[in-house]
């Protein structure tokens, strides 16, 4: 699959629960190996549009192509590294397991994993320097740790597209600083990866793209031409501080919906 | 050793051995996903929701097997047809038919003359009573459930743990949990004959648990609550022969029995 450009290219599509619309005709395309910050508010719709980018939510219109191809012709170029609250941390797996989960597609559901497979793995847990946990239990790790572990688990999966919603948000610097050298280390192997966060100084100065969303994109582009001031009054509102030394601060104390789950 | 061999010198405990071993295994192998997935409740519900069916089947003396089984697609069904569209909460509509089959069950129950026995046998399990014919259905059943936990584990074991993994590797997730019920079903209308109705739920639940406490991964979890399970059911019926009890209540407190020594271990050890 490699000589077809790695590109995802999303065509006016609306996300969004039952009847209820959370994100309106969003169009961009990301060149491949890219890294994009998806930034907005409390309840832009963030999470909506990774969960319909891995195929968990059903477009309300519009067309996703990865490669060129419609999304879900592709078994698993996509991966996905979950927000904590979405995992079940009394299940009774290793970190090991955690990670090898992200090869059972390329392992085959009824076969078992190939001393390559388990190389991957280990590989992975070094990476992320966790291979000395491997074979704890994934509740007993820290916050931190177990986020970890699923950076692993998705770079085990080999993925063209990778989607992080709020890693930077509740770790400590360690993984924080882990997590951005991961998104330097794909890049050099072009990976795409599209990682949601509040934290807009971050978004400015360790992305290339960022696409700024509040229930419809906003603007998209470089960082400096996506945080101009106009674009930021449209997404934030009031709630936007820059400092004069460039610094953005939002106010995230009241924000003014959650986002639906 | 006569006393552990004395029992065995009747066929029908040789039969009910067999067979209570082979549904405390099964129960006990379903019910790790049951307690890991929360669905004790529905197991529980599934359980007394054959009672109608058990209750023909049983005054029409036709094989308990049948009917427990006609009353689990009958109740699966109908739990479909009211949560459809979001009409009734699924657990709301579990709560109401599980309360009106188990209704259903002893009214028709105490119909008959030997009320009380009958009741007892239908609710408790009648493990003495497995004929040979049973023996045989309960084996293949087990066998066939058993065999589609291992062909499915690494499946299973995804959408149980992390459903957001099981939609970015294409997983039929939807497919998946309804066969994972279709297997809880089915587990449920197996044991009926050795624990009975009202302890199946017992069986599904109390092994799992116990195995949780004490391993921490889920295939070491799925070995380890089948031993459980099938010593508590040995053990439940030795003493339910020489105490005279009845057997699937002997069996259901072996479990529990087991539960509580993993409980204080467990526990031990922390401290």
């Amino acid at each position: 699959m490699s000589h077809i450009p790695h590109r995802l290219e999303v065509k006016n599509i609306s996300i969004g629960y039952g009847d209820k619309t959370i994100l309106r005709d969003l169009s961009f395309q990301i060149p491949h190996g890219s890294r994009v910050a998806v930034v907005g508010p409390n309840g832009a719709g963030k999470s909506t549009l990774f969960k319909a980018l891995v195929g968990l939510l059903p477009l309300q219109g519009g067309q996703i192509f990865i490669h060129g191809e419609p999304l879900g012709s592709h078994q698993d170029c996509v991966a996905y590294v979950p927000q904590r609250e979405e995992v079940d941390w009394r299940f009774p797996v290793t970190v090991e397991d955690v990670v090898m989960m992200g090869r059972f597609s390329q392992i085959g559901w009824l076969k078992r994993a190939s001393s390559y497979d388990k190389q991957r793995v280990q590989t992975s847990l070094s990476q992320m320097g966790i291979a000395d946990l491997a074979q704890r239990s994934i509740g007993q790790l820290s916050g931190g740790q177990q986020q970890r572990a699923f950076l692993a688990r998705a770079l085990a999966q080999e993925p063209h597209i990778l989607l992080m919603d709020e890693p930077f948000t509740g770790v400590d610097v360690t993984t924080q600083e882990m997590t951005l050298q991961l998104l330097e280390h794909l890049q050099e192997h072009e990976v795409t990866a599209i990682v949601s966060t509040h934290d807009l100084n971050l978004a400015s100065s360790r992305f290339d793209y960022v696409l700024l969303l509040n229930h419809r994109l906003i603007a998209f582009g470089k960082p400096q031409d996506v945080f101009a001031k106009e674009n930021l009054a449209q997404a934030f509102g009031n709630s936007l501080l820059v400092m004069e030394n460039g610094v953005m601060l939002v106010d995230e104390c009241c924000p003014p919906e959650s986002e639906a789950k | 050793m006569n006393w552990l061999l004395e029992p065995l010198t009747y066929e029908f405990m040789q039969r009910g051995l067999a067979a209570s071993v082979v549904v405390g295994m099964l129960c006990a192998v379903m019910g790790t996903y049951v307690v890991l997935r929360g669905m004790a409740f529905l197991g529980d519900a599934m359980a007394h929701a054959i009672l109608p069916g058990v209750a023909i089947a049983y005054i029409l003396k036709d094989d308990l097997l049948i009917g427990a089984g006609a009353a689990a697609i009958a109740i699966a069904l109908t739990i479909g047809f009211f949560t459809k569209d979001g009409a009734v909460k699924e657990d709301t509509a579990i709560g109401i038919l599980f309360a009106a089959a188990l209704s259903l069950g002893v009214a028709l129950i105490s119909t008959m003359q030997t009320y009380a026995v009958d009741l007892s046998h239908i609710l408790f399990g009648n493990v003495l009573g497995v004929s040979v014919g049973d023996l045989w259905l309960i084996g293949g059943l087990s066998f066939a459930i058993l065999l589609m936990v291992v062909i499915l584990y690494k499946p299973f074991l995804v959408i149980s743990f992390d459903p957001v993994l099981a939609a970015t590797l294409r997983l039929p997730a939807e497919f998946l949990r309804n066969l994972m019920l279709v297997l809880l079903a089915l587990t449920v209308v197996v044991s009926v004959q050795t624990v009975g109705v009202s302890l199946a739920a017992a069986m599904l639940v109390t092994p799992a648990a116990t195995a949780y406490l004490l391993t921490r991964r889920l295939a070491p979890m799925m070995i380890v609550s089948a031993l459980i399970g099938a010593l508590s059911s040995v053990i439940g019926l030795y003493i339910s022969y020489y105490f005279n009890i009845v057997s699937g209540s002997a069996i259901v407190l072996t479990a529990t029995l087991f539960f509580l020594l993993g409980f204080i271990w467990k526990r031990l050890r922390k401290a």
